[in-house]
């Protein structure tokens, strides 16, 4: 049993010691990265180097467009991915499964395939170099996954409450948006979280859409910044903390939600 | 009710935002990429068809099987790797205190964004003062490698990094597997007489054997799309020891503004992903799927 243990902890050593490890880098200057073990504590921490790297770089115009961008994607998706799910699974129609049949295809598409003709349509569009070209890109591709999260949801909602709704004269609009949105809110919100986890670290749509960096986003921007500051390993180090500090924040508030969510999207896969 | 439930009108207007915009922007393009193969393009000017040209320089092309080797070789990996995985998630199912804090500490890296992921490996193999190579002087290494500039060494330095990144993904898969297991079956189990590992190998795993077949594609699909982490790691390099199709692809397409090769290539990738998928489906597929 201890012999279990002792390699359980191997692993989550593995898997969690390299974060530490960049954290102490982070905080410590260039004499003490090139002159002292890279294993020892920052002898004095320079908090500065998160300071340094907000202020002097676009990194905080690069992190504020990856809240804006990730927000109104996975705000988009949700939106349409409801409507669609709601179409399926609540109302009536022939043709039901056939769509969802080519919604779920999409789950097996790799991006890459589709990257060079989305590039050509985004450039007659006039779209690139325009942040509407990723928040279509991000909503498009993550729809199929979220209907299909969703779509589990759906078939356990009992249908009474939206019959009594039709009885009483309530509005197709009006069933969906105050009776049938509300009681999906525990799904919406695994859902929202899987979503903004893949967009706040998408990287190829935004490094082939996006040339000015007043639109990157942060794991485009850090990219590029980190050419800057080749030798200096404290801003690197500040400055790949920052754009993972706010996952690990959803992650400590969120992590039931979070694993529950990647099961779910998964295993279906 | 049917009536109201039945409205065409609602409908339309429910389903094709979405349907528009995957029609516009994954089955269109997909469909797209073929026909791009077919022409001489560099992104911007005017197209020229040239038919099949770019399909059969691909076949000659070194470069591209060099590259087509390592994505199947990290699939061929990633598919190994989940046998440790399984290993460890039979053991945190085992009812262990703390397997949903070790659970979750395994899954953190997968959180993270690529680029970030690649970024700390590259520090962590720095020749200089990188944490790998430090800790091997301590323990007494004399000149231990400079990971990704060997040649040798630097696909197998990326696949440690896609070790470390993938692990808790494929944990927390098999591990809600496990956990829908029915408790009788394993008491029964217990009660004629099979010990932990019996249970394990003859019981549990052949109950999830589902589940399973779909990580096999999810590892190998995956490993065949792989490109951010290499990308930012390597670019490819050394002399294109760690380049795959994806990568290849990419700096075809838009560092040399082939854009006609570069489609054929994403081609190929879509085609040999679908194909992939399928056969992986097909060996996989038990004759009886078990019941429980």
């Amino acid at each position: 049993m201890s012999v279990l243990y002792i390699f359980l902890i191997i692993v989550a050593v593995f898997q969690i010691y390299p974060l530490v490890w960049l954290f102490q880098f982070s905080l410590k200057s260039n004499a003490e990265v090139f002159g002292l073990s890279p294993f020892a504590l920052p002898q004095d921490p320079r908090w500065e180097n998160y300071v340094r790297v907000w202020t002097d770089g676009n990194i905080n115009l690069y992190f504020f467009n990856s809240v804006w961008i990730t927000v109104t994607s996975v705000l988009l998706t949700i939106l349409l991915a409801s409507f669609v799910t709601f179409a399926i699974t609540r109302m009536r129609w022939k043709l039901n499964k056939l769509v969802l049949g080519l919604f779920m295809v999409g789950l097996m598409v790799p991006i890459h395939s589709a990257i060079i003709p989305l590039f050509a349509f985004f450039l007659d569009l006039n779209l690139i170099d325009n942040p509407l070209s990723i928040i279509l890109s991000y909503t498009a591709f993550n729809l199929p996954l979220t209907i299909m999260i969703l779509l589990g949801f759906y078939y356990t909602l009992p249908r009474e409450i939206e019959e009594a709704a039709v009885v009483d004269g309530c509005s197709i609009h009006r069933i969906f948006f105050q009776i049938t949105l509300p009681m999906t809110t525990p799904v919406l919100a695994t859902t929202a979280i899987i979503n903004m986890i893949y967009n706040w670290n998408e990287f190829i749509f935004v490094n082939t859409f996006i040339s000015s960096d007043k639109f990157k986003t942060l794991t485009v921007g850090i990219q590029n910044f980190i050419g800057q500051y080749l030798t200096d390993w404290g801003a690197i180090g500040a400055t790949l903390m920052i754009s993972i500090i706010p996952i690990l924040i959803a992650f400590l508030i969120l992590s039931n939600r979070i694993v529950e969510g990647i099961a779910a999207g998964s295993v279906k896969g | 009710m049917n009536k109201v439930m039945s409205n065409k009108a609602v409908i339309a207007l429910y389903v094709l935002p979405a349907f528009i915009l995957i029609v516009a922007l994954i089955y269109g393009p997909i469909l797209i990429t073929g026909y791009y193969g077919l022409m001489d393009w560099n992104g911007i000017g005017a197209m020229t068809f040239v038919g099949l040209e770019n399909y059969t320089q691909l076949i000659k092309d070194a470069q591209f099987w060099q590259s087509a080797y390592h994505s199947f070789l990290l699939a061929f990996f990633s598919t190994l790797s989940l046998v440790p995985y399984l290993a460890i998630s039979l053991i945190l199912a085992g009812k262990i205190k703390g397997s949903d804090l070790l659970r979750k500490i395994y899954l953190i890296p997968m959180l993270l964004s690529s680029v970030a992921i690649a970024q700390l490996w590259v520090k962590i193999y720095d020749p200089n003062n990188g944490m790998l190579n430090s800790f091997l002087t301590m323990v007494g290494v004399e000149n231990p490698p400079a990971w990704l500039a060997d040649t040798n060494l630097v696909l197998y330095a990326i696949f440690v990094a896609i070790l470390w990144q993938y692990a808790g993904f494929y944990i927390i898969i098999y591990y809600a597997a496990l956990k829908g297991i029915p408790e009788s079956l394993v008491e029964a189990a217990k009660i004629d007489g099979a010990n932990p590992v019996q249970i394990a190998y003859k019981i549990k795993v052949p109950l999830i054997s589902g589940v399973i077949k779909v990580t096999v594609v999810l590892a190998i699909v995956g490993s065949l799309k792989y490109f951010d982490l290499i990308y930012v790691m390597t670019g490819g390099g050394p002399n294109g020891a760690s380049e795959v199709i994806a990568s290849y692809m990419y700096k075809k397409a838009f560092d040399t503004f082939d854009f006609g090769y570069g489609s054929a290539i994403a081609f190929f990738l879509l085609l040999i992903t679908l194909v992939v998928t399928w056969i992986t489906r097909k060996l996989t597929a038990s004759e009886d799927e078990i019941q429980y």
